[in-house]
């Protein structure tokens, strides 16, 4: 597929701007799919959309992701935002195929303010898809400047969150009180809010204070409260994951919910963090692009130039290995 | 390796339409569209026609799997495909799966919707169908 021209480019720009949803699928589309037309959009968009404000969610399946999500994306858009959601599930490393199941919670009407699209990992590790970034900065260009990603919730996602979203929710419930000794182990340092979700249950008191303890016990927490700690004893002013509990299927404590990360975007836009954060995004991405061009290059040049194909023809006949034929090649393209 | 149009997955989204609890045979074909490499967004039941549009369109899914047990086969259809064409997504390949009478499928003909499978339809007939019949090239 051939890529476009500025025309073209400048139009698909102008309808995704003005919060074309048909537009915005397919870019996604283009873009997840490594298309030429996606690289060329890509350019135009991070040239002209800011970071939008992201919130990773992550928690073992049960807790309400999928439930928690859509009602926080319809109490933004109540306040008249523009939010988008991005679910990731995991592709069949056999197959590559996948069944993206995160919608089926949601209920809500149909809302413009609110668009929501379901990734499947496709090879990403760490419980997000490798094109997300890119993704959430499509979701900036279209208008939407919040962002939720919802991860695949297990193991080692709440690591890579922390690459694309400025704040984390993790999510528990009720009855998952082994999750909550499994989670013990880096929970300070994940999460922004530990959410307790399914607050309606019975246990839902004791899961919150189990967490409560367990965040009590955590190396620095003494005299620390829940949320912004100011500046004081030499100490830095430091934000102290609160522990809420919230209702998604009835939205009871989401707009708490929702004021905690707003008082956490504030620390951090203070402090600087969220500066931080967004510089060290870009910097990340101006590297793969930059080892993308290279490699580009160097190919074409070293076929222009027939050294692959010399070099190749002797690893075929024996008479060189893949490691000494890769250095020869790379030895015979000049780098100025 | 996956299953590709234009070497990609195919986006498919499976789902209920109306007031039909019968969810286990959507959840077969959605497995079954899977395991031969597709991208299923399984978008649960009882959904309104204008609720499945904009999760085709929101999800730039290629193909719409509907599963109608009801026996409102051809208003639910014609309803949906309405919604679809609504919001310009004339060219997603809309499927139709469940108990289909024989007087229905003659309708659901006129409405351009060739993919029928009833009772006794074999999985790889399904994936077949939707192989050769997913759009090659669509429009940004």
């Amino acid at each position: 597929m051939s890529a476009m021209d500025a025309a073209q480019l400048d139009e698909a720009m102008t309808r995704l701007a003005a919060g074309g949803t048909r537009v915005l699928s397919r870019a996604v589309s283009l873009v997840e799919n490594g298309e030429p037309r996606g690289l060329d959009l890509l350019e135009r968009v991070y040239a002209t959309a800011p970071h939008p404000w992201v919130i990773g969610f992550t928690g073992v399946g049960g807790a309400g992701k999928s439930t928690l999500l859509p009602r926080m994306a319809a109490h933004f858009a109540a306040r008249g935002e523009y939010v988008a959601i991005l679910a990731v599930d995991p592709s069949s490393p056999i197959t590559g195929g996948a069944v993206l199941g995160d919608r089926i919670r949601s209920t809500e009407a149909p809302d413009e303010r609110i668009y929501f699209r379901s990734l499947a990992t496709r090879g990403g590790t760490g419980g997000l898809a490798t094109c997300i970034a890119d993704v959430v900065r499509l979701m900036s260009a279209a208008g939407r400047r919040i962002v939720l990603v919802e991860t695949v919730g297990a193991g080692q996602s709440e690591v890579a969150i922390r690459d694309v979203a400025h704040a984390t929710v993790v999510v528990t419930a009720p009855g998952l009180g082994d999750e909550v000794q499994a989670m013990k182990a880096g929970i300070l340092e994940i999460g922004t809010v530990l959410a307790v979700n399914k607050a309606d249950l019975p246990g839902a008191d004791e899961a919150a204070n189990t967490l409560q303890h367990v965040m009590a016990l955590a190396p620095g927490a003494g005299h620390m409260t829940e949320g912004l700690n100011e500046a004081r004893d030499g100490h830095p002013a430091r934000w102290f994951p609160p522990v809420l509990k919230v209702c998604a299927r009835s939205g009871a404590g989401m707009e708490a919910l929702i004021a905690r990360l707003e008082e956490h975007r504030a620390f951090q836009e203070r402090s600087g963090e969220y500066a931080r954060r967004n510089l060290a995004r870009d910097r990340a991405r101006m590297d793969e692009r930059l080892r993308s061009l290279l490699m580009e290059r160097a190919l074409a040049r070293a076929r222009a130039t027939g050294v692959w194909q010399t070099v190749e023809r002797r690893l075929q006949a024996g008479e060189t290995d893949p490691m000494r034929a890769a250095r020869e090649i790379a030895d015979a393209i000049p780098i100025q | 390796m996956s299953e590709t149009t234009a070497g990609r997955p195919i986006r498919v989204v499976v789902t209920k339409v109306g007031l039909d609890g019968h969810d286990r045979g959507v959840k077969v074909i959605a497995q079954a569209l899977r395991d031969a490499g597709m991208e299923v967004v399984y978008a649960g039941l009882r959904r309104t026609p204008e609720e499945i549009a904009r999760i085709v369109l929101e999800e730039d899914a290629d193909v719409l799997g509907l599963s109608i047990l009801s026996g409102a086969v051809v208003p639910l259809t014609r309803r949906t495909r309405e919604a679809l064409d609504a919001q310009g997504l004339e060219d997603v390949l809309l499927v139709v799966g469940g108990i289909v009478p024989v007087e229905s499928r003659t309708e659901l003909d006129k409405l351009g919707v060739k993919g029928i499978f009833g009772p006794g339809s074999s999985l790889a007939e399904i994936i077949g169908y939707i192989r050769d019949n997913v759009p090659k090239e669509r429009a940004l």
